[in-house]
């Protein structure tokens, strides 16, 4: 009995020193890929060619999945609030969940899975294909030539990204509210104008998507660096990039909702 | 990929990121209300200011003319005093009123704003006198049913 028990604080002690160091050391890789990125902005085209994999490629699934999830938001919305007689306000509540929550939150866990992914596997076959190591034998550093521009180019694309989402998600809560059940088009627009600040909201919401991007970019660009050199590597660290920075977006989310609210 | 076509698809998707920020900022925030850049701030003193919050919309008529820019207790007079921030285009005179009201029954809480006859125009640092605070719903129906009692009760003989 004390032998399990011990056991199981042992276990929970372990888990904990695991979870310090794997962020201590995504912390460490992110120190030097940032000052490695001199690369990355001497040679622009190299980060626009990332941009244009991470950011551009992710368009459709980003436009989609924000325009469901106001349509969605815009439904709901509208079967509470007519229950109160102010359906009108249904635009506000479709535009202050988009630009404070799910905007950045939901358009972060998509653009990890789809363009997260896609960095760690990249990095993870070219070390694991030796390309990274000849990259080092011809005196060229695979920090600033291959991890500097993916990363950079996952960070400014995040952001737009977020934008885009919000505004598709706005547009299909109007498509469902104004044309569909026949909320007024102006009440709707009115009072989405009157009560989302942009200082307070949509800058708000800004940050939250620059912040998540950096977690997102450092997480994915490390966990290919340090992916085992095999078929099971590649694809467990893929894996690993999805679920810890998925776990870092909400956890994040919480923290910088927190100082945002008091603040 | 050639690098012209992929230059082009960046282009259009930097462009499109900015165009959907504007938006945010304009059709759906309040980036949009030009007539409010220049303005004066003036304080009132009101002895309740209900649910009002910092940047709630200043009216006269019902047309928007200002913000509460903010919100802090005095400590000489045990009352809320608010600052306003007006518009500079509207002088309002010197015996304004400012009453705290309310848009709807479950809308937000909003300061009302009436003109007076002085001659003398606020200026920047002003004081509004004449002040309303918000009703209290408690208050209001404590009132009700005592003048309600008072009716029914059976005249005194």
């Amino acid at each position: 009995m004390l032998k399990t028990t011990a056991d199981g604080i042992r276990r929970t002690g372990q888990f904990a020193l695991d979870i310090a160091e794997g962020i201590g050391a995504v912390a460490v890789f992110l120190g030097l890929t940032l000052r490695h990125s001199g690369t990355s902005f001497q040679r622009f085209s190299l980060t626009l060619r990332e941009v244009f994999y991470s950011g551009v490629l992710s368009l459709v699934i980003i436009l989609v999945s924000g325009m469901f999830v106001g349509m969605v938001l815009g439904l709901q919305g509208y079967e509470t609030l007519q229950t109160y007689g102010s359906a009108e306000s249904v635009g506000v509540l479709v535009a202050l969940s988009l630009t404070r929550e799910l905007g950045p939150v939901v358009s972060a866990l998509l653009f990890a899975s789809r363009a997260g992914s896609a960095i760690t596997a990249e990095i993870g076959l070219m070390k694991a294909t030796e390309q990274l190591s000849a990259m080092e034998m011809m005196a060229i550093n695979p920090m600033a030539r291959v991890v500097g521009p993916r990363f950079w180019g996952g960070v400014l694309s995040m952001p737009l990204l977020t934008a885009l989402f919000i505004a598709m998600g706005i547009f299909g809560g109007y498509v469902i509210a104004v044309p569909v059940i026949g909320v007024d088009s102006g009440a709707f627009w009115s009072q989405m104008q009157g009560k989302v600040d942009v200082g307070h909201d949509v800058i708000n919401g800004m940050v939250k998507s620059v912040v998540f991007g950096f977690a997102i970019c450092a997480i994915a660009t490390y966990q290919g660096y340090s992916a085992a050199p095999t078929a099971e590597g590649v694809s467990g660290a893929t894996t690993r990039t999805v679920v810890s920075s998925s776990l870092a977006i909400l956890a994040l989310d919480l923290i910088l909702t927190a100082f945002m609210l008091k603040g | 990929m050639n690098r012209s076509a992929l230059n082009l698809w960046v282009g259009i998707f930097v462009i499109g990121g900015f165009a959907a920020l504007l938006f945010l900022a304009f059709k759906v925030g309040n980036a949009g209300e030009s007539s409010l850049r220049d303005t004066y701030s003036v304080t009132a003193h009101f002895d309740n200011i209900g649910g009002l919050k910092p940047s709630a919309p200043v009216k006269s008529a019902g047309v928007l003319v200002g913000r509460v820019s903010a919100i802090r207790y005095d400590t000489k007079k045990y009352d809320a005093v608010v600052t306003l921030r007006l518009a500079k285009a509207i002088p309002f005179s010197s015996d304004t009123t400012a009453s705290v009201l309310t848009s709807g029954i479950l809308g937000e809480q909003y300061v009302g704003v009436e003109t007076g006859g002085d001659p003398e125009v606020l200026k920047e640092g002003g004081e509004i006198t004449h002040t309303q605070g918000a009703l209290v719903l408690e208050k209001l129906i404590g009132q009700f049913f005592l003048s309600k009692s008072q009716e029914s009760a059976p005249p005194a003989k």
